[in-house]
């Protein structure tokens, strides 16, 4: 990409991605699985209390929602992120694999749904798919 | 009674985690019936209770050796008492998901809740069987325990 006759590298956009799960070994796997150049890892929380306070001062466009969490519950947490930022992108990641819960996540605004446990491949697949979506 | 179905359904969200988590497979060994009282426990406890149709409880437990090296296979280089629960906790959250999918509302399902220490008190009702059985993985063993009315 040329501007005032100066090449400008690396032109590509960049993503925001928030990590929210209360298993430690969990977030910090997510993070650590990110190759992406294109994705940026604003925090992690451990809860949708604690998501809603990191979102507001971060305004991720992407995020991964565990759904059983103390406090507030990814289901809820869900409902409000999409209230505050109707363009998030949320890739849900549980351990719960029954149709309702997926179709309850989905309805809420979830835009993916990945079971626990999962590969680094199938991290990084359903990530790039909300990218593409994007 | 328990079903064959059954079983097989808290066997398996076993060894899935270890086969997608590890990348490396667990196997299963001979179960047998508890005796002697409830099973002993190792380390590290995820426990699950569940109501409805069944009642009882179903619990992965295992020794810090193994979570350890499950830890380093998944990259993990925090070998903390907090990361062992939190990983045994995942375990048995993955058991109840799997049992979600295959029982439906047929089975209420707790979120897991997690013990540490050899000695942990699982409280199975009297006249509760407790099948036991063993998860060897490299070379660590584990337990899971289902004890179901």
């Amino acid at each position: 990409m040329e501007v005032n006759g100066n090449v400008v590298m690396g032109s590509k956009r960049s993503f925001k991605l928030m990590i929210v799960d209360d298993s430690n070994i969990m977030r910090r796997r997510i993070e650590r699985s990110q190759q992406m150049d294109e994705l940026e890892v604003v925090g992690a929380a451990c809860n949708g209390l604690e998501a809603i306070e990191l979102f507001q001062k971060t305004d991720p466009d992407i995020v991964t929602m565990d759904l059983t969490m103390p406090q507030m519950d990814g289901i809820e947490c869900i409902e409000r992120l999409v209230e505050l930022k109707p363009s998030i992108r949320i890739l849900v990641i549980s351990a719960l694999s029954d149709k309702a819960t997926a179709v309850d996540a989905m309805e809420k605004g979830a835009n993916g749904f990945l079971n626990k446990p999962f590969t680094d491949r199938q991290l990084n697949e359903a990530i790039a798919e909300l990218i593409r979506e994007r | 009674m328990l079903q064959e179905q059954e079983l097989k359904t808290f066997v398996e969200g076993t060894t899935n985690y270890f086969e997608v988590a590890a990348q490396q497979p667990a196997s299963v060994g001979s179960p047998y019936l508890a005796t002697d009282g409830p099973p002993t426990t190792h380390d590290y406890t995820g426990v699950i209770s569940i109501s409805g149709k069944r009642k009882g409880v179903v619990y992965f437990t295992a020794p810090r050796a193994m979570l350890t090296v499950l830890l380093m296979k998944m990259q993990e280089n925090d070998f903390s008492h907090e990361n062992m629960r939190d990983l045994v906790g995942e375990v048995a959250n993955t058991i109840s998901g799997n049992a979600r999918r295959d029982f439906g509302s047929d089975f209420v399902i707790s979120v897991p809740s997690v013990m540490a220490g050899e000695r942990s008190e699982i409280r199975i009702e009297p006249g509760m069987r407790s099948f036991v059985i063993p998860i060897n993985w490299r070379s660590h063993s584990a337990k899971l325990v289902v004890a179901l009315s």
